[in-house]
């Protein structure tokens, strides 16, 4: 890439839903080699019915970000961005842990098994949402 | 050497009597041996924090002018049970506003309910009451919109009929679907495995025989006092034991009361559980007075000795059938992973017991500075003796027969 280029370069968080009709497709790998795109699993979570969960993060010059987008919409993947900001009401939480099995990037984890105290570690966060339907306190908030 | 309530009392008027939670003690006891700790303790404080479905409030608005014999009310636009006299009704924890979605769009969000009116009420917060009647001689008013606010209610309390279960499932998923229940979003394939119990800290797992909780014993309810009113429903004292006595599954329970007035809502919290409705998270926790030895065993019980059910939730529970997957500890539960099936399988607790712990903590204060004495039950609670059992219900017609 040339300097020019940085200027057009740009990452995305994803996460996008794994069909089991396309589970031996790589598609992955072709979103690596044909679009350029440099691809860092966050976290898959792939079932026994071989259906699954993934986040990605996407780097690359936009016109190809864009491509390898259409692409996975061409084989019928569902994705969606996860950009936003989540953030935690402290004193609505009561460190039950409901959430924890639900985020995929353990960014909502006990860390101290004495205290039991759920810890929200923000940096870990992908923004993706799946914690605030899981909290039954609505400590989770997502603002754009 | 046994000690009565009663000395126990005097020591704690004295600001002398010796206090441990139910987490401490456990050190103590293995560090100095039950005996000695037995002489030297006087009292363990217990605690739980989770949702507690079967739970509500009891509340007297007062006369309006002209008076009303409210028959049916709502709050918030959650129905309230007005069939008592004139101006009480009875607002229980699950209720949902009659125009909930509820569970039309699977999973439901259940934003709002009987739990959060509650809650509105414990914060302080003006409430909005609905009522209608039909109107009679001496109570003519047949409709009635106001603010309510608990400061000026004669009575709030709540009557929770089951409260602080003596040990719970704990859930699993064995379908292909992802399933939304009262313990959580369970993941397929036994995704993840979800408890509630506050386990080592877990008030009834520490008097497993009822000898010193009773009717009338005296309790932190929701952060002020409450008391012990009754047995609570389901109260099932012949639930399978392991050898120390300690339940291993669901078995008593107990009903409470206690001034909502006093109430705080850090221990008093409504909740909503997606897919499943709402309910209302209660802060308990009960003194245990080391009266003897065998007090002082059963309160130094810890988490690897004590065992749940785990029970699949897509089919065994709501088909009521009698499978267990498993058991498990409750210091495995609280590890962060447990081994299902040969599987290991990540855990997640309903219950706080961070919270539980805060309570537990907050009672040993209010006995350790004189501000709490302890209460002699006045009735026992039905014991594993009595044979009392937690029935199902068979379906069946009119003064037929039912299968068993
Ligand atoms: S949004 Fe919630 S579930 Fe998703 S990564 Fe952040 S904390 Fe975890
Ligand atoms: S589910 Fe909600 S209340 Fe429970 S630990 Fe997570 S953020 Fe806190």
């Amino acid at each position: 890439m040339t300097e020019h280029d940085t200027k057009n370069i740009a990452t995305r968080n994803i996460m996008l839903h794994y069909p089991k009709r396309l589970a031996d497709k790589p598609i992955i790998s072709t979103l690596i080699k044909k679009y350029d795109i440099i691809v860092n699993i966050t976290r898959a979570r792939i079932d026994q019915d071989e259906e699954g969960t993934l986040v990605i993060e996407i780097s690359g010059l936009k016109k190809n970000i864009d491509a390898g987008l259409a692409y996975l919409d061409d084989l019928g993947i569902t994705f969606k961005p996860v950009s936003k900001v989540i953030k935690r009401i402290d004193e609505r939480c009561t460190h039950c842990s409901a959430c924890i099995v639900v985020c995929p990037t353990k960014a909502l984890a006990v860390r101290d098994r004495e205290s039991m105290v759920v810890d929200f570690i923000e940096d870990r966060c992908i923004g993706c949402g799946l914690c605030i339907p899981a909290c039954p306190y609505t400590a989770m908030e997502m603002s754009e | 050497m046994a000690k009565t309530i009663q000395e126990i009392n005097e020591k704690i008027k004295k600001n002398k009597a010796c206090v441990f939670t139910a987490e401490e003690i456990i050190q103590y006891v293995e560090k100095n041996g039950i005996k000695r700790a037995a002489q030297e303790v006087d009292v363990v404080t217990t605690g739980t924090f989770g949702p507690m479905c079967s739970s509500g409030a009891f509340l007297n608005f007062g006369h309006s002018s002209p008076r009303m014999k409210i028959q049916k009310a709502w709050l918030n636009d959650v129905h309230a049970y007005g069939a008592l006299a004139a101006c009480d009704v009875y607002i229980g924890a699950t209720e949902i506003p009659d125009d909930d979605p509820a569970n039309k769009i699977h999973p439901g969000k259940f934003s709002y309910g009987g739990g959060h009116v509650i809650e509105d009420l414990i914060a302080g917060r003006d409430v909005f009451l609905r009522a209608t009647s039909y109107g009679t001689d001496c109570y003519p008013r047949k409709k009635l919109e106001t603010y309510i606010n608990i400061k000026e209610l004669n009575q709030a309390f709540l009557l929770n009929p089951r409260n602080s279960y003596q040990n719970y499932n704990v859930a699993v998923n064995k379908s292909e679907r992802v399933i939304y229940t009262y313990l959580g979003i369970l993941q397929p394939n036994i995704g993840n495995a979800n408890y509630s119990s506050a386990g080592q800290l877990s008030p009834l797992l520490n008097d497993p025989y009822y000898r010193t909780i009773g009717i009338g014993t005296k309790i932190f309810l929701g952060g002020a006092v409450g008391y012990v009113s009754w047995q609570g429903t389901q109260h099932n004292p012949t639930a399978k034991r392991d050898k120390g006595g300690v339940p291993v599954e669901g078995a008593g329970t107990i009903c409470v009361t206690g001034d909502m007035k006093q109430m705080s809502t850090r221990y008093i919290r409504a909740v909503s559980m997606i897919g499943y409705g709402v309910s209302l998270s209660v802060g308990l926790g009960i003194p245990i007075p080391i009266i003897d030895e065998e007090m002082m065993k059963f309160v130094s019980v810890k988490d690897e000795d004590i065992s749940a059910t785990v029970v699949d939730y897509s089919s065994a529970y709501p088909n009521r059938e009698p499978d267990i997957v498993t058991r498990v500890n409750y210091r495995d539960l609280r590890s962060g992973t447990v081994t299902i099936e040969g599987q290991s399988v990540p855990t997640a607790s309903l219950s706080s017991y961070s919270l539980a712990k805060e309570i537990a903590q907050n009672l040993k204060t209010w006995i350790e500075n004189g501000s709490l004495l302890l209460s002699e039950k006045v009735e026992s609670l039905p014991g594993a003796e009595s044979g009392q059992t937690f029935k199902p219900l068979e379906i069946r017609e009119k003064g037929g027969d039912t299968d068993d």
